[in-house]
């Protein structure tokens, strides 16, 4: 038997990731909406002192839950949503307070901007935005005209670069390759591409060979571990969004929060029982198992 | 109501006739309309009454339209998988042209410029709504189409606080590149259908839903519309049509909470 060198173990915790980000940074959160959100990372930041975070995200709880802690700086997004309940409350309440700046892109342009950054080029032309007050709120943006015989102008998106990157699969090993069962897999391989760091937590840690077993499709192995820094096992730690087809949606849970966002006195005591400033991410599930208990 | 669908041809042995079909379900019908002769395109509804729409067009008068889950998969319209859709493939097919969707709209102008992101100034909005979500891509690429649940001059402004899907004038001013795919074929309201028929591309109403007359469409809508000479009724659901909406696709009735008449 050869002595083979030891593949590298980029396991850590939560609170290891947030460690790692710096006030300032740009800072992409993989998912969609209220779905596959890495939840568990953004508690461990809400727990740091980071702040003054440029946010680039499909925006669901995570940037409200940034928002009401007054994390970010500036956000580029097209949406923020709970998905089943339409509006973010604490991201609508920071927006009508002016609490930040925001860059206010298309759906396309943003999965566009990424697809720029992952390919290291500065912009790319997408055929939207054009006539929409896209333009107008974003003044910096520039068009750009086809160099063929169409003559056609374009938008050019400009690459969504960023310094890190969050995301939540379903399985992922210790090298940092990252598997995902459910349907869609929203931008999150993009996100880890478009990043010079990326973070990825996962519902499960398993070995590599485990990630096949049982005939899963090779396809469902989304992330590759040359653009992943650090995993983090975190099971449950899309919480309240859905991570299927482990766990839906927290429906009951996601009201609550909702109903609490929106009211200042009631944010106060969802934040000191499920986010309490000397609590971690079993305190969190623990206290989520305990308040599920009381409502039946 | 028009007489050669009058309410003697609608007796059924179910029990659903022509004369007794809700507001509602002549908006469903509106909506289903809008899909009629597309093609293989994938009709993407936004809201209850779009939803069933789509999937009564595609079960009747429009059985290659495709549909999804809501999620990431193409589904037939009793759910049968026949295709994968995650949101990158979903952006493809939007720019790619093979789409025709419904969407909502918190201000509609009379170009169809539609906004979905916030009220007031964009700075520091008085109501924050969603955001521009897709609605400029859909705009420039795929024809779309609009469904206002509860017409109203709040809805129906004059000018829109923030462009998200992009109407005619604005694509106009923004040039070929804009208006090469631009189509917005169809605007349905709990009060009637309209389009953009006119010289100037601005909003003409097309048919009233039975129940509404002219003049209540003019007054809940907060711009000048065109108005013909003479505006017929919204068709008339078939009994056939009226049995599926109540029987198969929509039982529990999710288009009267979105339409109360």
């Amino acid at each position: 038997m050869t002595d083979r060198p030891a593949v590298r173990d980029k396991t850590m915790t939560p609170d290891e990731v947030a460690a790692r980000l710096e006030s300032g940074m740009t800072v992409g959160i993989g998912g969609w909406g209220s779905r596959r959100k890495p939840m568990a990372l953004v508690r461990a930041l809400l727990r740091s002192p980071v702040t003054d975070l440029t946010v680039i995200s499909y925006g669901g709880p995570d940037v409200g839950l940034l928002a009401a802690e007054g994390r970010i700086a500036r956000l580029v997004t097209a949406f923020v949503t709970l998905d089943s309940i339409p509006l973010e409350p604490h991201y609508r309440a920071a927006r009508q307070r002016g609490a930040f700046a925001l860059t206010e892109i298309d759906e396309a342009m943003f999965m566009w901007g990424l697809h720029a950054a992952a390919n290291r080029l500065p912009f790319l032309p997408v055929r939207a935005g054009l006539g929409s007050d896209v333009m107008r709120v974003n003044p910096t943006l520039r068009t750009v005209t086809s160099p063929y015989e169409d003559g056609e102008e374009f938008v050019a998106m400009p690459a969504l670069r960023m310094d890190a990157a969050l995301v939540h699969l379903d399985r992922a090993d210790r090298r940092g390759n990252g598997q995902y069962l459910g349907p869609d897999p929203y931008f999150d391989d993009l996100f880890c591409e478009a990043a010079d760091t990326a973070y990825l937590s996962c519902e499960r840690l398993v070995e590599p060979a485990e990630l096949t077993k049982g005939g899963a499709a090779p396809q469902t192995l989304l992330v590759q571990r040359h653009s992943v820094t650090g995993v983090v096992e975190a099971p449950g730690g899309a919480h309240f969004t859905s991570a299927v087809p482990d766990r839906p949606r927290d429906e009951a849970f996601q009201r609550m929060y909702a109903a609490a966002a929106a009211d200042p006195v009631a944010w106060a005591g969802f934040r000191a029982r499920f986010l309490p400033p000397d609590g971690d991410e079993s305190s969190y599930r623990r206290a989520v198992d305990a308040w599920h208990e009381e409502q039946k | 109501m028009n007489a050669a669908e009058g309410p003697a041809e609608g007796i059924t042995t179910e029990g659903s006739t022509a004369a007794d079909a809700t507001r509602a379900e002549y908006c469903v019908i509106a909506c289903a309309e809008a899909w009629r002769g597309n093609g293989e395109v994938l009709a993407s509804p936004m809201g209850a009454v779009p939803s069933v729409g789509a999937r009564l067009a595609r079960l009747t008068f429009a059985p290659e339209l495709l549909l999804t889950d809501g999620e990431a998969l193409l589904v037939g319209p009793d759910g049968e998988v026949e295709g994968w859709l995650p949101y990158r493939r979903h952006l493809a097919l939007v720019t790619g042209g093979r789409r025709h969707v419904m969407m909502g709209a918190s201000q509609l102008d009379r170009f169809g410029n539609q906004n979905i992101s916030c009220i007031g100034g964009w700075e520091q909005p008085a109501r924050q709504l969603l955001g521009v979500r897709g609605a400029p891509v859909n705009t420039l690429n795929n024809p779309v189409s609009y469904w206002v649940p509860r017409h109203s001059p709040r809805v129906f402004v004059e000018r829109v606080d923030m462009v998200c899907g992009v109407g005619h004038d604005n694509a106009r001013a923004a040039g070929p590149s804009a208006t090469r795919f631009h189509r917005i074929p169809q605007v349905v309201s709990d009060l009637g259908v309209f389009d953009f028929g006119t010289p100037d591309r601005s909003m003409r109403l097309v048919s009233v839903h039975p129940g509404v007359t002219v003049d209540r469409v003019r007054e809940a809508t907060g711009f000048a519309l065109t108005v013909p000479a003479d505006v017929p009724y919204t068709r008339t659901p078939t009994p056939a049509e009226l049995r599926l909406i109540r029987e198969v696709i929509d039982p529990s009735g999710t288009r009267d909470r979105e339409v109360r008449v």
